[in-house]
């Protein structure tokens, strides 16, 4: 039973249940770079993540100039 | 998590703030800070002209989408890269900015390099012995150049750029790992101008770290180009932010207590040199009008003479 977090065109998955916080430091993605929606709508990252849960990661980190 | 104004569910948490808020909440607070942050450091008022340089990028966008709510006179400015990278990088950044004033009703100018210098950036960098190779540095200067030139001859007040905190932060822990003090002493949230030649700058989203501008962008609806500059890959400003996120998961608010405490220190002259009163001042470039810390042709003129020389 798992809940699936995408950052662009990686998929990466973690059982359900956890914090979003939680399955971001166990996918080794920092909270301060990316934002995350779920159907559309941002969610906070003490949010559980639901069994089939699709999370949208946004990257907000832009740089290089 | 609840909102702290309402108690409805929160869109976002900002830890640095200790505060979250929902989407219509926390749309309301971006507006009200940045008109506290122009009116802290008086960036500019509700009479003067600004321009806003937009990239198709969410920084630029939102702000102008602020700036326009906040009803300020302001219009946007795109330069045209030429930058392909195999994804039509330049030509997407256009077309977001384009439908964003259509959207607006608002007033885009263009400047398309490739026009103005007959080269696009990657073509001005392969001519130029400038960067190693690497168009960043004739990106930056050419940028720069054109968005003063553009200000200064349309009559403009002010330029503004969406600048967020992350970008000064890595830009100050890079100059303060070099100790650059002259970098240093220039960086500000208002640049003065201090020639003729030269527009004041302002940066309004100073303070908003670059996670509440992108959440801004998100929950406002504003499209926005998601892809980098194809040649951001490996930039040192990216790998600083990284570092600097790493510290801040474990001490929320230290990104923004350094960036303000820097500010105090610059206030109270702590990057004073010696001989610091020759630093504003600036000469005439006699080629293009414009300011440069040399005799004689300034950075951009020398590079667009030596490349010009090259194709003789």
């Amino acid at each position: 039973m798992t809940a699936k977090l995408v950052l662009r065109d990686q998929e990466f998955e973690v059982r359900h249940g956890m914090t979003l916080r939680h399955a971001l430091a166990q996918i080794n993605v920092s909270p301060e770079s990316v934002l995350a929606t779920r159907d559309g709508e941002l969610i906070t990252d003490d949010e559980l993540l639901q069994d089939d849960d699709s999370i949208k990661l946004i990257s907000v980190i832009s740089g290089g100039c | 998590m609840k909102c702290r104004r309402c108690g409805h569910k929160a869109s976002i948490n900002m830890r640095q703030h200790k505060l979250a808020l929902c989407k219509d909440h926390y749309l309301e607070w971006i507006l009200s800070q940045t008109e506290r942050i122009i009116g802290k450091y008086k960036m500019f008022t509700h009479q003067d002209q600004i321009v806003v340089a937009v990239s198709g990028g969410k920084d630029s966008l939102a702000l102008w989408d602020v700036l326009s709510r906040l009803d300020y006179n302001v219009e946007g400015l795109y330069i045209g890269l030429g930058i392909n990278g195999g994804i039509s990088y330049s030509t997407k950044s256009r077309s977001y900015c384009e439908e964003f004033a259509n959207l607006q009703k608002s007033k885009l100018n263009i400047v398309e390099i490739n026009k103005e210098l007959d080269n696009t950036i990657p073509e001005l960098s392969k001519q130029s012995s400038r960067g190693r190779g690497k168009p960043c540095s004739v990106c930056g200067l050419t940028k720069r150049h054109i968005m003063n030139r553009f200000a200064i001859d349309k009559g403009y007040d002010v330029l503004v750029t969406g600048h967020n905190l992350d970008d000064e932060v890595a830009t100050l822990f890079n100059n303060t790992l070099n100790w650059s003090t002259g970098y240093l002493q220039r960086q500000s949230p208002v640049l003065e101008s201090t020639h003729p030649g030269l527009i004041r700058k302002a940066k309004p989203f100073c303070r908003f770290y670059e996670r509440e501008t992108a959440a801004y962008a998100l929950l406002r609806g504003i499209q926005y180009i998601y892809d980098e500059c194809p040649y951001a890959v490996g930039a040192k400003s990216i790998y600083n932010k990284a570092l600097l996120n790493r510290l801040e998961v474990d001490r929320p608010g230290a990104k923004l207590s350094f960036y303000l405490a820097f500010l105090k220190a610059k206030e109270e002259g702590f990057f004073t040199q010696k001989g610091e009163s020759n630093i504003n001042l600036l000469n005439t470039c006699p080629s293009c009008g414009g300011p440069t810390t040399v005799i004689g042709e300034c950075a951009f003129c020398r590079m667009v003479t030596k490349v010009n020389q090259g194709n003789k």
